[in-house]
């Protein structure tokens, strides 16, 4: 088994093909959006292949250290440019195969119109594997 | 009432059941069941037969189960009316549910966590903090590989090789949690071996035990990859090595080899050199001869690639290494290491940058990330001293 990080992003993705932002939405739409993500996690529980998810607040900064006794520089409250994650869901699947099925489903939540937003989603294998022996 | 004495009945009390025809979901349920009877029993009131005992309250627990369901009146009516058989020989019934738990129609995944849970008798808990997963997610997975067997008759050995396989996902998973799964892994095949008539279960069993022998070995205490020709081979462990020598000899002399013997042949041949630069390459190209015969793999290949290295020189390494395919796994390792020996360093640093970069593991990645910097290291030291023999050199 191999675990993979399903990434969502609100900012830095490739436009989805049904891009509208979602407060544009009717609100009958988001609840079926949600409904979806929701019943997407609790059916890789029953299949076991369900690690771990959570959502990220939009609001991110850059923080890096500034030297001996200052306190660390941050980017400011506006940062306009850099990547944001919208959440995440960590995945224990027997492949990298299986781990691009699933991030396609996920991608085809509905969005506006009811119709899939074919957003991009982050497909990426935690480094975490143990060596198989090959000495 | 001893945990490991328990555990290793577990299989044994599980067949038992099924061959009493229990399903195999609910026959594992009532061993769980009666195990925790067990323990709460505590050590004082071992019974002289403990696997007798687990039948007995184990099939208690399935009686009362079934009768508490309803839905499965009419297996009650049967089980009701028909005696129960004794016990039939117990050596035959585990062996079969080792078969069952690697069932071609289970995934890997589920095939091992059936494995460790009906065979090795561990915890849903303790699987699941092997593979750092939730419990919950464990359980699951657990119960979908019994339903998806639940239905699979119980009457035929399956294919052994599937077995082996199962067993050596679980070895190579290594160590996690509070369960040594290498550990349980040799543990099992152990019991394997001693009950199938094949020389290739002691050949998995052997590779195990040598490859176990250098574990300690195999890791710096800072975690990092100490690679074969480095280690220190007075942290090898003598009496396993000696052990997994012992029973591949006695594998390989009833002249049916299979890929795990081989393997274990180069494992052992590795472990019976006093140095590194005392082994024994040209046999080892043999074996891998052997292995590319029994398995075509192009990671043996690959691997054969690096014993020519040894054995005839770099640049017979690389032109065997020609041959194969550049997006095999670990093929840009190979080929810094080769070219590293052939002396052209430059070329070896930019593959092994290059093979970091595609690592599927954390300890291989910082190994071959360790290796560029080495080398380009001395790279730039290279450049300095020439620029200071020769000041007008330097553009």
């Amino acid at each position: 088994m191999a675990k993979y990080l399903l990434l969502k992003h609100y900012r830095g993705a490739p436009a989805a093909v049904n891009d509208v932002p979602m407060d544009r939405w009717t609100p009958e739409e988001i609840s079926a959006h949600i409904r979806y993500m929701n019943d997407f996690a609790a059916r890789l529980e029953k299949t076991g292949e369900f690690v771990d998810g959570q959502a990220l607040a939009p609001e991110g900064a850059w923080v890096r250290y500034d030297g001996e006794g200052r306190p660390p520089v941050t980017d400011g409250p506006f940062a306009e440019t850099k990547d944001l994650i919208a959440g995440w869901m960590v995945i224990d699947v027997d492949g990298y195969d299986r781990a691009v099925e699933l991030a396609g489903e996920l991608s085809a939540a509905p969005g506006a119109g009811g119709a899939p937003i074919h957003e991009w989603l982050e497909v990426r294998p935690f480094l975490s594997a143990p060596p198989t022996i090959t000495e | 009432m001893d945990e490991a004495l328990l555990r290793s009945l577990t299989p044994g009390v599980i067949a038992v059941l099924v061959r009493r025809g229990a399903d195999f979901a609910a026959a594992e349920d009532a061993v769980q069941e009666a195990l925790v009877e067990a323990f709460r029993a505590g050590a004082d009131q071992a019974p002289r037969d403990a696997k007798g005992w687990l039948v007995t309250v184990a099939w208690r627990k399935f009686l009362d189960a079934t009768r508490a369901d309803a839905a499965r009146r009419r297996r009650e009516d049967r089980v009701a009316e028909e005696p129960a058989p004794g016990p039939a020989p117990a050596v035959d019934d585990t062996l079969r549910l080792y078969f069952l738990c690697a069932h071609p129609s289970l995934t890997p995944a589920s095939a091992v966590a059936l494995t460790l849970r009906a065979v090795g008798g561990l915890t849903t808990r303790q699987i699941a903090e092997a593979y750092l997963v939730p419990e919950a997610t464990m359980a699951q997975r657990i119960s979908r590989a019994k339903r998806t067997v639940s239905g699979v008759r119980f009457d035929r050995p399956g294919d052994v090789s599937t077995v082996l396989r199962v067993l050596y996902l679980v070895f190579n998973e290594g160590y996690s949690g509070d369960v040594d799964l290498a550990a349980e892994a040799i543990r099992l095949t152990r019991q394997l071996a001693a009950r199938v008539d094949h020389p290739e279960p002691a050949g998995l069993l052997a590779l195990m035990l040598l490859h176990h022998a250098r574990r300690a070995a195999r890791t710096a205490p800072d975690g990092s990859l100490v690679p074969l020709a480095e280690q220190d081979r007075g942290r090898w462990d003598t009496a396993l090595i000696a052990e997994g020598v012992d029973v591949l000899q006695v594998a390989l002399a009833r002249d049916r080899l299979g890929e795990f013997q081989a393997q274990a042949a180069i494992a052992a041949l590795h472990a019976d050199a006093p140095t590194a630069a005392e082994t024994d390459w040209v046999q080892i190209v043999e074996w891998y001869d052997e292995l590319v015969r029994l398995t075509g793999s192009p990671v043996v290949r690959l691997n054969r690639a690096v014993a020519v290295g040894e054995a005839d020189g770099p640049r017979a390494g690389l032109a065997a290494l020609a041959a194969l395919d550049a997006s095999l796994p670990r093929y840009d390792a190979v080929a810094a290491y080769l070219h590293e020996r052939d002396g052209d360093l430059p070329r070896a640093a930019r593959l092994y940058a290059e093979a970091a970069h595609r690592a599927a593991d954390l300890a291989e990645r910082d190994h071959l990330t360790r290796q560029a910097a080495r080398l380009n290291t001395r790279l730039r030291e290279g450049r300095r001293r020439q620029a200071r023999h020769d000041p007008h050199d330097t553009a």
